[in-house]
């Protein structure tokens, strides 16, 4: 044992590798290699029969996705709902995360952090049906809007509604680290210069925490992205992507025609990436 | 139901005489009625048991109890035969398919949907029904149907079966619909609040309807649609479509929407209807003039079996007259053995599911996989596929 400690010390690369190959596997393995096997599966496609896969390479699954208007109409449609979520909970997080970083006590801090992060710990289908209770016919959001039949009922607005809900904590936390590091002199020095609140705000603050909530719509964006269960609970009729893999898996029996949708929303992840990388967003974080 | 059945029939003679004397394993149909299903013997006589079985079910077809301590059928069949039961959910027939294709599992509850493809694919075995005693006591509309039998050799043991209702609230909805055009042509009068099952079945549904109503499109089995009968149902869905106002698969959904009023009229099962009045939510679930789609499981055994007495003990005990009133009394549908009626606690049940009502089991079209080869014995037609079928129904959902 003393001579396997005294060899690894002598030599740090094999100590290091030896350290690192665990979680390299798992990374390469469990991770890119999912990720690879879904990629060659989307090429193969199914015996619509017997339901036994087909494994050779075939476009059609690809072509099917490009040339049906309606994959074209869900991924916008996701899309907008992934946006619409994203900017909701910008906006609503910003002013929170403000007053929890700067306005409160600091000894109040910690205790609005732990408020944020406890729906967290309830359960994503309790709150999706809890959602699905109010915004029911006659419920509780019906009522806040003058009576049965006023509020928004079942669909995509009551979807992006619960998403921007759900996902809200994943936009906070992320802009109040940032707000917690941004000096108050900072604030001082603007004041002193003459800007008002709303100057302060667009010229120093929003700067400042910039990579915090591309950080955070980052989350709420790739998870409202690929949310299958909500719009299922309150969407009414709607379909998501997350909708058409799942069908495709379970409904239809399909695994690869599954694997090709499954590639739109990570290329248009990708693109978003690529996008807020040219930013420069992502070496600030 | 007969019509359909001699069609059938029809269909599996054309293809015999297709194969031919020497046609074994040629696989070359594109389903049922193109090829023959392989050749496999059934048990001759009944082992001791081997300890446990592997079960593939829908839920609340196997409950040992964890459901509520009062439903348990599984635990005195364990007691009395010494075979451990090992369940496995399945939420939909292509589900069941896939594990039972895996062969680890000895037995499973098969829809008509799953049935065909399970028998034709090699998948289970065909039954010796001399083995389950319990076999004589079940109706006789429910044996040898095309979706559990392949030339009088039944390939399971009919477990029960029961209808896609149409429900709607009595409060909201007049006059008091008779037709599925309540659900179709109808559809506006209720725009927002109609309800429909998700999944591409349904389609058989919106077939069914034109069937009465459009036979310039000839339409003869909702589950055989050539091109221009299947874009008329799908037309026809998507412009149902624009009066959804969500689609349901999950019943505790159902009977929620219908209870709040969110739903007002759509497609059920009983089970949903009995659970929503339960619940006071006013509403009333008929069988409409058309007649309707609806289920009839069958229990199978895998071919390649690793426990296949325990399994033939479980076929046994799950059409036994006590068991299969519990379990058609927990699921809500007909029981198959005509002595169960007499066991279920509730005197009324198999009045209200019309458990041994031939006429009323005639008027339901069971759920089968549409194949390309279609089931109604057209042999100068191609039917659409389950694929294209499942395909058609993102396309209508949009």
């Amino acid at each position: 044992m003393t001579s396997l400690a005294s060899w690894l010390h002598r030599h740090p690369r094999a100590r290091l590798s030896a350290l690192l190959t665990a979680p390299l596997l798992w990374l390469v393995v469990a991770y890119l290699g999912a990720l690879a096997v879904l990629l060659i599966s989307a090429f193969w496609t199914v015996n619509s029969f017997t339901g036994d896969v087909i494994r050779q390479p075939t476009l059609d699954n690809f072509r099917t996705i490009v040339t049906e208007a309606v994959y074209r109409n869900v991924t916008l449609r996701s899309i907008g709902v992934a946006a619409a979520v994203t900017v909701i909970d910008a906006v609503i997080a910003l002013p929170m995360a403000f007053f929890m970083a700067k306005v409160a006590k600091p000894r109040y801090r910690r205790w609005l952090v732990i408020a944020i992060l406890t729906p967290l710990w309830a359960s994503y289908l309790v709150k999706a049906y809890a959602w699905r209770v109010m915004l029911a016919n006659g419920g509780l959001v019906d009522w806040l809007f003058g009576g049965e039949g006023h509020g928004p009922g079942y669909g995509l607005p009551a979807t992006v509604l619960v998403l921007a809900y759900l996902w809200l904590p994943y936009m906070i936390l992320p802009i109040y680290a940032g707000l917690d590091r941004l000096p108050d002199s900072l604030l001082e020095a603007s004041a002193d210069l003459g800007a008002r609140a709303g100057r302060t705000f667009w010229s120093v603050v929003l700067p400042t925490i910039r990579p915090a909530v591309i950080a955070g719509s980052i989350f709420t964006f790739s998870l409202s992205l690929g949310d299958y269960i909500t719009v299922k609970i309150v969407g009414g009729k709607s379909q998501l992507i997350g909708n058409l893999v799942y069908d495709n898996i379970g409904a239809a029996n399909n695994l690869p025609f599954s694997a090709a949708l499954a590639t739109v929303p990570v290329l248009v992840m990708i693109i978003y990436l690529v996008a807020v990388s040219r930013s420069g967003a992502l070496e600030e974080l | 139901m007969r019509r359909s059945f001699l069609a059938v029939a029809a269909a599996g003679v054309l293809a015999l005489a297709a194969c031919g004397s020497g046609g074994g394993d040629t696989n070359t149909g594109s389903g049922p009625g193109g090829i023959k299903p392989p050749k496999i013997d059934k048990l001759a006589s009944l082992g001791q048991g081997e300890g446990q079985v592997n079960l593939v079910a829908w839920a609340g077809y196997a409950e040992n109890g964890s459901s509520d301590p009062k439903v348990n059928w599984v635990t005195p069949f364990e007691q009395k035969t010494g075979c451990k039961v090992n369940t496995k959910i399945a939420g939909t027939s292509d589900e069941m398919v896939t594990l039972m294709k895996s062969g680890d599992y000895d037995a499973v509850s098969a829809s008509g949907d799953a049935s065909l493809r399970l028998i034709y694919g090699g998948t289970v075995q065909p039954i010796n029904t001399d083995l389950v005693p319990n076999y004589k006591d079940i109706f006789d509309f429910l044996k040898n149907k095309p979706w559990n039998s392949v030339d009088n050799q039944m390939y399971g043991i009919p477990h029960g079966w029961g209808a896609n209702l149409l429900m709607y609230r009595t409060d909201k909805v007049n006059p008091a619909p008779t037709s599925w055009g309540a659900v179709f042509d109808g559809a506006s009068t209720y725009a927002g609040k109609v309800t429909a099952y998700d999944s591409p079945i349904y389609i058989a549904d919106a077939a069914l309807y034109l069937m009465k109503h459009k036979p310039e499109l000839k339409i003869t089995n909702p589950y055989a649609l050539d091109d221009s009968q299947f874009n008329a149902a799908v037309e026809l869905l998507k412009t149902q479509n624009k009066s959804i106002g969500e689609y349901w698969s999950d019943y505790t959904k159902e009977v929620e929407a219908f209870k709040s009023g969110n739903s007002v009229i759509g497609t059920t099962w009983q089970v949903i209807a009995n659970l929503a009045e339960a619940d006071k939510a006013p509403v009333k679930a008929i069988l409409p003039d058309e007649g309707a789609t609806g289920w009839s499981d069958t229990w199978m055994v895998a071919a390649k079996a690793a426990h296949p007495n325990c399994a033939y003990m479980w076929l046994d005990w799950i059409v036994s007259p006590d068991a299969n009133a519990q379990v058609a009394e927990w699921f809500g549908e007909s029981p198959s053995n005509k002595l169960a009626c007499d066991k279920t606690s509730d005197k009324g049940f198999c009045q209200t599911y019309h458990a041994s009502d031939a006429d009323y089991s005639s008027k339901i079209w069971y759920w089968t996989t549409p194949t390309a080869q279609c089931l109604d014995g057209r042999t100068n037609a191609t039917c659409k596929d389950y694929a294209a079928w499942a395909q058609a129904w993102t396309q209508i959902k949009g």
